[in-house]
């Protein structure tokens, strides 16, 4: 696969291990963002003229095509800034519903962008964060969630895929059991829509956050999906130009769905690219294409796990992404030493309230895509065994 | 990889398993600054005492990497017995250098010059960075 990817014609030896962070970009996503800038450069639905009426059909298109993807309806898809922008409007939107007192369940799991719009909704109208416990591996579970609940949750927010861990959350059990007890959800599926084709009317979620450029598509670019029957009654976040249908010195009347909610020029760009990225998904075999991904991380795992120096904070097989540490070497050391030939993520990867549940400072993450091979699992598992010898060598490892 | 053994080489990896001045010691003679870099959790708190002008006694305590933690503890003992003008002039071009901008060669950074060798590696160069950067704001705090 990787010819379809031009960043492998300019970086031939490149072993991209960081896709959970961003993905890489086929051309044919590239290609239709050029296409924009070179055959349209306008805005959308302000002109009447042809390059203006002909982008704004391309976008509306693009809305139609992911709303199809996701099996559910255009006017339920507003396009944000990426999965942080549509997880914080959630928040935001839910405020004028929640009051003092209101629970909210999270978990240590979540990214930052879903925790902390919850969190500052907790100091600024005192609602109540409760978290559901995590098994001891890092798990959430049904009946852990189940304990979490009470008379007074008025909302979840939760994680599909943990961006650390890989762990599939047990979400469609969790919302049928919310819907029980009239309890809204909002999911963060940012990690999800890149290895699973997600049907939204199935999951019957009430909100659900992903990014573009974490499954193929351009930078700058989310969707935030609503039912109809929250996103009519609920206000927008931002106010400005094209969202609105009259204003006058003391009024304004909104534009009805999604339109609402995406004041001001949109990413347009980026959009031609997103509805490229989603006809690439809907190309691959994707159940085809995961399992590829997660016996090649596999592969990688069981060499790891016969090194002594090695740690492992996911130690299970049905992930494409390994968290792991050099026993005694700083996540941001090791790195160093293995960023000259591989791309890899250290640190927190936004999620500390995690890091403080494994109980360590940082940590390494390998993640594995479609474009990824046998070979990269190779250059991977080699370049770790000389970053152990590099550091028993200065001295790290003892 | 040259540059990187370079980079870790005996100083600071002594400096990272026997670190000195570590440990705080929270009394109100004292002036401390806590910075932690987000990114990869490195996290450091400095505590200064200054008397009459004088840099007498600097504490370190944090988590992070080798760098940074060898870093907070070479940085306390050079540092330790400057005047606070000195001290500022040094610890600014100090980070000048890591940052491979230009600054003043004359200077003597002892030990810390090891790190000179970190501006080949730019993604470290907070990690070379904090410590100075929380000494700084004690010595600023100390004025106001």
């Amino acid at each position: 696969m990787k010819e379809l990817f031009p960043i492998y014609e300019v970086h031939k030896d490149l072993v991209y291990l960081d896709s959970s962070a961003s993905s890489l970009k086929p051309k044919m996503v590239i290609d239709a963002v050029s296409n924009y800038y070179n055959n349209y450069s306008c805005n959308i639905e302000r002109g009447i003229y042809k390059i203006c009426f002909d982008a704004t059909r391309i976008c509306e298109d693009a809305r139609q095509n992911i709303a199809s993807y996701l099996n559910v309806d255009s006017e339920e898809i507003i396009f944000t800034r990426g999965a942080s922008s549509s997880l914080n409007m959630v928040a935001s939107m839910l405020k004028d519903i929640l009051k003092e007192g209101d629970e909210v369940i999270v978990s240590e799991l979540e990214h930052h962008s879903s925790f902390l719009p919850f969190l500052r909704l907790s100091k600024t109208i005192g609602i109540k964060l409760v978290f559901v416990e995590l098994t001891p591996d890092g798990h959430i579970t049904v009946e852990n969630f189940k304990k979490a609940l009470s008379p007074k949750t008025k909302v979840v927010a939760l994680t599909h895929v943990s961006n650390v861990l890989g762990y599939i959350t047990p979400i469609k059990e969790i919302i049928e059991l919310s819907h029980k007890n009239n309890i809204i959800v909002s999911v963060d599926g940012a990690q999800a829509i890149p290895h699973f084709r997600v049907d939204l009317k199935d999951l019957d979620a009430d909100f659900y956050s992903f990014s573009f450029h974490k499954c193929f598509g351009p930078t700058g670019l989310g969707v935030l999906y609503g039912k109809k029957k929250y996103l009519n009654m609920l206000e927008p976040v931002e106010l400005g130009g094209e969202m609105n249908s009259t204003v006058t010195k003391d009024s304004v009347t909104y534009k009805d769905i999604p339109y609402k909610f995406e004041a001001g020029t949109m990413p347009i760009a980026e959009i031609f690219g997103a509805s490229k990225a989603i006809d690439f998904l809907r190309s691959l075999d994707l159940l085809k294409e995961e399992e590829k991904a997660i016996s090649l991380r596999n592969i990688a795992l069981s060499e790891l796990k016969k090194m002594d120096e090695i740690i492992i904070y996911n130690d299970t097989d049905s992930s494409s992404i390994i968290s792991f540490n050099i026993k005694g070497v700083h996540s941001h050391d090791a790195v160093s030493y293995l960023s000259e030939s591989i791309c890899l993520r250290a640190g927190q990867h936004c999620a500390e309230p995690l890091h403080n549940f494994l109980g360590v400072n940082a940590t390494l993450r390998a993640s594995f895509y479609y474009y990824n091979d046998l070979e990269d699992v190779k250059v991977f598992i080699s370049k770790i065994k000389d970053a152990i010898n590099f550091f028993k060598e200065v001295g790290l490892i003892v | 990889m040259s540059n990187l053994s370079n980079l870790y080489r005996e100083i600071i990896m002594d400096h990272y398993k026997n670190p000195r001045n570590k440990g705080l010691i929270n009394d109100k003679s004292y002036i401390t600054c806590h910075i932690k870099n987000p990114s990869c959790g490195d996290e450091i708190n400095i505590e200064s005492k200054v008397e009459n002008g004088i840099i007498t006694d600097i504490r370190q305590d944090g988590v992070g990497c080798s760098i940074c933690c060898a870093n907070a503890s070479i940085l306390s003992q050079v540092v330790k017995g400057m005047k606070v003008s000195d001290a500022e002039y040094f610890l600014d071009n100090y980070l000048k250098m890591v940052s491979n901008q230009e600054y003043d060669e004359s200077i003597d950074f002892d030990e810390l010059q090891v790190f000179d060798g970190i501006k080949d590696f730019p993604a470290r160069v907070r990690c070379a960075s904090i410590s100075s950067q929380a000494l700084l704001n004690t010595l600023k705090k100390e004025k106001s």
